[in-house]
């Protein structure tokens, strides 16, 4: 089974060194409005999500990508663009719920996670683990054992 | 250039003229940014007899090479001007994401000249620089004001502005960016309102260049794997805060209580971070490019002193705590909201209130003068004393003055804990030499973080010294101070050394800029910058006489603790600080170090 980026919002600081790395990885400067992914860190209701490219099993972006630039990685899993038949429309940008793919400025071309090859900078800058690059699944287990843990003090609670 | 945008903007408030000048490369090599550039640029600008809430100062935002990169904590803005407080000259920094944003538009700083004819904002979109009109926003606490102000911009557009303490120039006001960070001492949110200027709101899409990026990419990877396996900055810190250090301190006997009346506070456990992790944290947070997250996202969900925002950090829990004698945990909270939104520096603000209470106790503050119950540990008195204070309301407009004003004007200026009018923060030099020496030294007045001997005297790190003794402490605090100015000046955050030294920092400032900083140069250059700011001071009048410490840690000794019947024995210490400083005996600079230090 294909890794693929896992969050855990509760882990996230909202320090944003996932942003940092990637923009740097991909452009070579450090410029978040270049990043591949967002943390979307609302302040006042004390809530962080990295949002990220879900590399999904049915692409939006490759599915309506007219010039069949987009495509999986076999090693990484990782959905990715293949610049030499990008035309530039910015359809994948529309049709990606997630805002998984983007227009960058400053590299004038359409831009998405694309992994690092494998290696993700923003996992390797991640200290609290709010982004791992692992297999997916398993993932709501421990979202059980959490709930659990609320069911069983709320039931002490009330008996 | 690399690591430095290479831009300084330069506004008039006056005139409305806003400027962009290159950066001078060899200014930047020799101080760096932040700190030490920002007050090179004062020093050459600004007279330093100037009246700090006059025209004729400036105001400087600077950021630093490191900040906006993947630097560890590389968050950092210094805000540099004339203290209104003090005197001296000021330099404050904060965290949060404001500095980044303001590199990302293309601007290593920001130089404030004159003043503006009503209230005002500058708006910075990239290239778009605009000053605007701040009527709506004047008397806004500073979390409307960003609001406001953000709908006013782009989206992910950052804020950095003053609340009404700065509007009514407390002259302990701060500048609060990103709603919850300050840079928090010395007054420099009271010239900033002086200027009639509200607030500074940036958004920036560019990017910033670095000189080597493998070298600074694996030199990151090196440091980030020291902060993860350091038990502060990957323990302690993010677990519970600033505030882990409560319970050390008491226990060393160093946790100044009742306007430093004692060394030990009976209600201690009940403000520790521990105790603030288990009541009202709601989780940790981290600055800008910051692997540490010691911030506090915290909410007081009902009761008298229900709120939501940020911190309380260890040194407002003991300002507003230990040092007034409350230990409500709640009332400590929410004076700390009420510092954040109307923007103000708690330590100065607890600690002036507390001198109040002790003029109160003793009867040099008439009750007539108060509408408040003065008495220590008043936790109602404190709430309300940290709301009047920002409005310069009843008695809050002689709080607003600082603790020396306030205890000079009742006659008894001994009762201020303060150096050169600024006041200590939490840790009693009775109880740690080092820290005594640094208080009486520092460019700013009383002050931990310009040489926190603390680490070494109470943590041990990089080594142990005995804080009961003073042999050796001369040295310890020149080389904290130096090394402090070097971190300060980088844009990256002190709370680093708890994991990190000199050679890890100029380990990520060299591949970032492409210059080849080693630990010598990088020491060197924050010896040339703590210099500078001595120079400086000097020149504003000051003098030996100035770097003393209050007589009540020169001369009464503790009363219980580890420490009892200790004093600080400042004597033993500051000759041969000036020595090892190469000053004279007035504490001036020589000749000859002006000269090694390239001045």
């Amino acid at each position: 089974m294909p890794k693929v980026l896992v969050v855990d919002p509760g882990k996230c600081t909202a320090c944003r060194r996932c942003e940092l790395a990637c923009s740097f990885k991909h452009t070579g400067e450090f410029n978040p409005a270049a990043a591949r992914l967002t943390v979307a860190a609302f302040l006042d209701e004390d809530y962080y999500l990295p949002v990220v490219c879900q590399h999904c099993d049915v692409p939006a972006c490759q599915e309506v990508c007219p010039a069949g630039a987009i495509s999986r990685d076999a090693k990484t899993g990782a959905v990715v663009i293949n610049y030499e038949r990008c035309i530039g429309c910015r359809m994948c940008v529309m049709a990606c719920p997630f805002g998984g793919a983007d227009y960058s400025i400053s590299e004038k071309k359409v831009v998405k996670c694309d992994l690092c090859g494998g290696e993700p900078e923003c996992v390797q800058n991640c200290v609290w683990g709010a982004l791992e690059y692992k297999e997916p699944e398993g993932a709501a287990w421990s979202k059980r054992m959490d709930i659990a843990r609320k069911v069983q003090a709320s039931t002490r609670e009330v008996l | 250039m690399y690591g430095w945008v290479g831009r300084l903007l330069r506004v008039n408030l006056t005139t409305g003229e806003c400027r962009v000048e290159k950066l001078d490369p060899v200014m930047a090599r020799d101080y760096i940014g932040a700190r030490g550039l920002a007050s090179k640029i004062l020093y050459n600008e600004v007279d330093p007899q100037v009246d700090p809430l006059s025209p004729e100062n400036k105001l400087i935002f600077m950021t630093g090479p490191l900040t906006g990169t993947s630097a560890i904590s590389g968050s950092r803005y210094n805000v540099v001007t004339k203290s209104p407080l003090t005197g001296t000259i000021a330099a404050s920094n904060s965290g949060g994401y404001f500095a980044g944003e303001l590199k990302y538009a293309g601007y290593d700083g920001i130089i404030f000249e004159g003043k503006a004819s009503e209230p005002v904002y500058l708006y910075i979109e990239n290239d778009r620089v605009e000053i605007r009109p701040a009527g709506h926003v004047w008397g806004k606490t500073t979390h409307e004001t960003e609001d406001i102000l953000k709908s006013e911009a782009p989206a992910g557009a950052k804020v950095a502005c003053i609340g009404p303490a700065g509007e009514k120039l407390v002259r302990f006001a701060c500048v609060v960016n990103d709603k919850n960070r300050a840079a928090g001492r010395s007054g420099v949110g009271a010239v900033m309102g002086s200027k009639n200027l509200k607030a500074v709101v940036v958004r920036g899409t560019g990017g910033i260049k670095i000189a080597d990026p493998e070298g600074f990419r694996q030199a990151v990877k090196a440091a980030l794997e020291k902060i993860k396996n350091n038990p502060v900055t990957h323990g302690g810190l993010p677990d519970y805060g600033t505030a882990v250090l409560v319970n050390v301190i008491n226990a060393h006997g160093a946790f100044p209580t009742r306007n430093f009346q004692t060394g030990v506070f009976p209600g201690a456990e009940k403000i520790s971070g521990e105790t603030l992790a288990a009541t009202y944290l709601v989780r940790k947070k981290g600055c800008l490019a910051c692997p540490i997250a010691c911030g506090r996202a915290t909410l007081v969900p009902e009761g008298p002193y229900a709120g939501h925002g940020e911190g309380p950090e260890y040194e407002a829990i003991w300002a507003m705590g230990a040092d007034c004698g409350v230990d409500d945990l709640a009332a400590i909270t929410k004076a700390n909201y009420y510092a954040n939104e109307l923007g103000y520096d708690p330590i100065t603000f607890g600690a002036t209130l507390a001198c109040a209470m002790e003029l109160y106790e003793k009867g040099y503050l008439p009750a007539q003068d108060t509408e408040l119950e003065l008495e220590f540990g008043n936790a109602r008195t404190l709430v309300e004393a940290a709301r009047k204070v920002g409005y310069r309301e009843g008695i809050g407009d002689l709080l607003a003055e600082g603790s020396y004003r306030l205890a000079e004007r009742y006659g008894h200026p001994e009762l201020s804990m303060s150096t050169k009018k600024q006041e200590y923060p939490a840790y009693d030099p009775r109880a740690i030499q080092g820290i005594g020496l640094n208080y009486a030294t520092t460019n700013r007045g009383g002050c931990h973080v310009r040489g926190y001997t603390i680490a070494s005297e109470v943590l041990g790190i990089p080594v142990q010294t005995d804080p009961l003794v003073t042999e050796g402490k001369a040295g310890l605090v020149k080389t904290f101070q130096d090394l402090t100015a070097l971190v300060d000046s980088t844009g990256i955050c002190l709370f680093v050394t708890f994991a990190l030294g000199a050679s890890d920092v100029v380990s990520m400032l060299a591949p970032a800029t492409g210059i080849p900083y080693t630990e010598e140069a990088g020491m060197l250059a924050g010896e040339r910058i703590f210099n500078l700011e001595r120079l400086f001071n000097l020149a504003a009048g000051l003098t030996r006489a100035d770097d003393t410490l209050a007589p009540r840690i020169l001369q009464e000794p503790l009363p219980e603790g580890p420490a009892k019947g200790r004093v600080n024995r400042l004597d033993e210490m500051l000759d041969e600080y000036y020595r090892v400083r190469g000053w004279d005996e007035e504490g001036r600079p020589t000749e000859a170090t002006k000269q090694r230090l390239g001045i």
